[in-house]
């Protein structure tokens, strides 16, 4: 795959969503030197997750949450981040037309080659859906010739049955400390979970192939618009 | 957030009594509980900057703890808060969280209006 690009433009509504199960993808467009703009729509204020032991609480989570999306970026390569200042769980509840023209104003201005964002109605949060289907609306409303390509990742069980095989899939192998170390930057957010995978792996070798198996493998569906 | 102290607590409560204030009251059981298979379905419920203003406000209970703020006409219930904190705002939090220190519950009460 060739990760030279014009622009890459990823549109997520939550800090962590550019890195869970897509830091690979974009960190080897950044290495090839492509520019990433991360659109971030929210800043997660509503996540349940605190860190373990718990160092935020629900009025220090948005600006502990901003603080280690920054971060995870300086990982990742991306230069240039957009926060759209929504409130989390809230987007389904936004006029649509103000969530498209966000994206469209952003394509307009960046002219990406490729799109990244949810698989529209596979998201399972209901956020996801909402921007997802917002950044395809946008993409559908430029000039065929115009549009970026829109690789999509959908997140239901179900997606491989209904959406056929993926697009592409990808080995990040070359690039999984870059995502590992993203995954560290969200600390609020992984701290429980990445505490839980030590643990499965430290006593068996079949665990942490397995676990770096699975975290090296993405895959992603091409929208059609 | 510490601990919950429950004498610290009810005079917090006791501060904000008969007085028009902001409300911050949730309970999740996190977006993905369905898609995880951990519960049936995804519940939560929120609401942020609530005004209110309430007679008598006590907290009960032996750990994970209950707040009843008795209003002049309904009430404000929160069950399972483990942890509290009075902020630099002077702002009085409480939160629930479980055993993975995951936020179950968060009740809050404030003079001003909660950040959007």
């Amino acid at each position: 795959m060739n990760f030279h690009e014009r622009h890459v433009l990823v549109v997520f509504p939550h800090p962590d969503d550019e890195t869970f199960g897509k830091a690979g993808l974009i960190a080897q467009y950044t290495q090839a030197g492509t520019p990433v703009t991360l659109v971030c729509g929210t800043l997660g204020q509503m996540g349940r997750n605190m860190g373990k032991p718990f160092f935020a609480n629900r009025e220090t989570l948005p600006s502990i949450r901003e603080r280690e999306l920054r971060n995870a970026c300086k990982v990742l390569g991306i230069a240039d981040l957009r926060l759209l200042g929504f409130r989390d769980k809230t987007l389904e509840f936004e006029d649509p037309e103000i969530l498209v023209n966000q994206v469209q104003s952003l394509l307009e201005e960046i002219h990406p080659s490729v799109l990244l964002t949810y698989y529209p109605q596979h998201g399972v949060h209901p956020d996801h859906d909402a921007l997802s289907a917002a950044a395809v609306t946008a993409v559908a409303r430029l000039p065929i010739t115009e549009r970026p390509v829109v690789y999509a990742s959908p997140v239901t069980k179900h997606a491989r049955q209904e959406l056929g095989p993926p697009s592409f899939e990808l080995d990040v192998t070359p690039v999984l400390n870059i995502k590992l170390a993203a995954l560290q930057a969200h600390k609020s957010q992984t701290e429980a979970m990445l505490k839980e995978w030590e643990a499965k792996i430290a006593n068996s070798s079949v665990a942490h192939e397995e676990m770096m198996k699975s975290l090296s493998h993405e895959a992603y569906w091409t929208y059609p618009v | 957030m510490q601990p919950m102290d429950i004498l610290a607590v009810q005079r917090a409560l006791n501060q904000f009594a008969n007085r028009e204030i902001y409300l911050h009251l949730e309970t999740t059981n996190g977006a993905y509980a369905a898609h995880r298979g951990e519960q049936a379905m995804a519940v939560c419920a929120y609401i942020r900057n609530g005004r209110i203003r309430y007679q008598r406000g006590t907290l009960a209970g032996h750990g994970p703890y209950r707040v009843g703020l008795k209003m002049e006409s309904g009430w404000v219930y929160g069950e399972g808060l483990t942890d509290w904190e009075m902020d630099g705002q002077g702002r009085l939090l409480l939160a629930g969280h479980d055993a993975e220190g995951r936020l179950a519950i968060a009740l809050e009460l404030s003079e001003s209006p909660f950040d959007l």
